[in-house]
């Protein structure tokens, strides 16, 4: 680790957000490919490319492949997602790109999860008349589907780490064990981590239930305890989340998003 | 063969393979002729009320928004929607009660800009029903097989999912990796809105970037409507023949309409009016504001030149293009908003 990198403890302030875009972006490997939506996962992924994964493929589901994404899109289809890349083809081809298994990651966000990684972003309430209608699927059912390891970002709380969601949108490992290939889903894919705003959590290799793995600074494991609906595995050695570095800071707030479209505005 | 899971969704303009092709032999002619029409005479002759629409681009990129803002000016009912990433295309035709029906993969949502206060309101109160639910690659699969003029597509997305159970697809036993995989059934749109970059007069399309779902909607659509930034010569259409993404025997109108995806991004011409969005979701936030807006810009004014002239003109556009090229800063007046 280069002097530059080291965590500047009291001095360097940052906010959650922020602290979560680092922590999913450390997740993305160098030399692999991405499925990105808008919003913090195209944060988290161009940090990566900016910082120990330069060499990063990030696809958009609308056709985008390999791009140099310039400023942050507003759409996973607008113009900011084919910049400069290496090819701007169609849906067809990038979800059966996902499909043949080209893919290694996947970003999702969602409203609620389960203990095994199951994500909803359809309704709230019965889907005949829902108390909140969210948009639906979109791309997610075949990111968490397709892609080999599914990120997903989102925040923590009772209501929405839940015991049952109240729409499968997205399919994490069902109901665990190998429920996902007897599904007909593809092999060894499905949720791989869950970047929250307390910690960071991963799951069981066999039961497939989900487990905690750090926590971030100044967050304790009662208080992911507390904040989850469902029962988490906790290991005995739970780690704490590496803070951001100053170098991650300066590369997300002067080059990634200067408006604070996503991180905020300062 | 025996399904493993039968879905609850409606199924939603699929026709038997015959029927289609029998369809398209009396009804689509081979000629070279020209096609060139008004936006309101594309709209009257092609669109009827209780149709089956799809919207080309993605949601509110390369949105033909010259189309949308006539059908709710012509006051088209009982619409079904292809929600295929609907975006700000979907949210306006809803509010305006176009559309009362929606064939779901992603509705009620602005991406970025959050959720969409007046198509979500609909959904909630019941004004419009959504009908099924798919994935977005689901979607375009239910084209490309209405494209290859097929009536299924397997797949191996939705399974195991509630989007599957309220979809229109059928899980069965793979004959040949004997693995459970779903079967999603074609979907021919009645009509079909597409903008484009350039096009001749007898509807050969160029579209420049990501072409999304196009490819597939343009062939599976039975009626296509293209509107297009510039009509060009059919020479320059036939000196770069590997360029056209759409031939002219799928397209019934072919509109002139400079600028007409705005306020949505024209890939390599325009990006977002973000200005005019965020007017949009904040009057869209009460059925009041909902009418002042289509009073403003739809229904008062009499063409889309007139339209260009009130969100801004010249000085506008200018702008817009600007920062496409990446010329001046995005100013998105709903970050604030905005956290995650």
């Amino acid at each position: 680790m280069g002097k530059e990198e080291q965590p500047l403890k009291k001095k360097l302030r940052y906010s959650t957000i922020e602290l979560m875009a680092c922590a999913a972006s450390r997740i993305l490997e160098d030399e692999k490919s991405v499925f990105v939506g808008t919003g913090l996962p195209i944060v988290a992924a161009v940090l990566a490319q900016k910082t120990h994964a330069p060499n990063l493929l990030i696809v958009f589901e609308s056709g985008g492949i390999g791009p140099h994404v310039p400023t942050l899109p507003i759409s996973v289809g607008d113009s900011r997602t084919f910049h400069r890349a290496v090819m701007a083809s169609s849906m067809d081809y990038v979800m059966s790109t996902a499909q043949l298994g080209f893919v290694d990651y996947g970003f999702l966000g969602a409203a609620q999860i389960d203990m095994f990684g199951n994500l909803n972003t359809t309704v709230i309430g019965s889907h005949e008349r829902p108390t909140v209608r969210l948009p639906g699927s979109g791309g997610a059912n075949d990111c968490g589907s397709l892609c080999w390891r599914t990120i997903i970002i989102m925040q923590q709380s009772r209501h929405r780490f839940v015991q049952k969601v109240d729409f499968l949108t997205t399919p994490g490992h069902l109901s665990g064990g190998d429920a996902r290939d007897r599904a007909g889903l593809p092999s060894d894919t499905g949720p791989y981590r869950v970047v929250t705003q307390l910690g960071v959590m991963g799951f069981d290799e066999r039961t497939k239930r989900m487990r905690l793995i750090s926590v971030h600074p100044d967050v304790t494991v009662e208080d992911v305890r507390e904040n989850t609906g469902f029962e988490l595995v906790i290991p005995e050695n739970v780690a704490t989340t590496r803070p951001p570095t100053k170098k991650e800071l300066i590369v997300l707030r002067a080059e990634i998003d200067p408006a604070g479209i996503v991180l905020g505005t300062r | 063969m025996d399904s493993l899971e039968e879905s609850t969704g409606e199924l939603l303009a699929w026709h038997d393979p015959d029927e289609q092709r029998r369809w398209i032999l009396e009804n689509k002619p081979r000629s070279l002729k020209d096609k060139r029409m008004s936006v309101k005479e594309a709209v009257s002759r092609f669109l009827q009320n209780g149709n089956y629409i799809a919207m080309g681009g993605f949601g509110h990129v390369r949105v033909s928004m010259i189309a949308i803002y006539e059908i709710i000016r012509q006051r088209k009912r009982n619409l079904t929607m292809a929600a295929k990433t609907g975006v700000h295309d979907l949210d306006v035709l809803v509010a305006s009660g176009c559309v009362d029906k929606i064939d779901n993969a992603y509705c009620c949502g602005h991406e970025l800009r959050g959720l969409s206060p007046a198509s979500r309101r609909a959904v909630e109160s019941g004004r419009a029903k959504v009908a099924a639910e798919i994935s977005n690659a689901g979607f375009q699969w239910r084209f490309k097989a209405a494209a290859m003029g097929l009536p299924f597509i397997p797949t191996r997305v939705m399974l195991g999912s509630d989007t599957f159970r309220h979809s229109s697809a059928k899980i069965i036993r793979d004959p040949f990796s004997g693995k459970p995989i779903c079967l999603l059934p074609a979907c021919y749109p009645d009509v079909a809105f597409i903008h484009v970059h350039r096009c001749d007069k007898y509807g050969n399309c160029q579209i420049d970037g990501a072409i999304m779902e196009d490819f597939e909607l343009s062939r599976a659509s039975r009626r296509l409507i293209i509107t297009t930034e510039k009509i060009i010569d059919e020479g320059r259409i036939r000196r770069a023949p590997w360029r056209t993404n759409i031939p002219f025997y799928l397209v019934d109108a072919v509109v002139e309409a400079p600028h007409g995806s705005h306020p949505g991004n024209m890939p390599y011409m325009y990006y977002f009016d973000e200005e005019h969005m965020t007017e949009w979701l904040n009057l869209s936030k009460t059925d009041e504001g909902v009418r002042q807006y289509f009073g403003k810009y739809v229904y008062s004014v009499k063409s889309f030149d007139e339209y260009l002239r009130l969100i801004g003109g010249d000085k506008r556009l200018r702008h817009l293009r600007k920062l496409e090229f990446l010329e001046v800063p995005l100013v998105a007046p709903w970050a604030r908003r905005n956290n995650l």
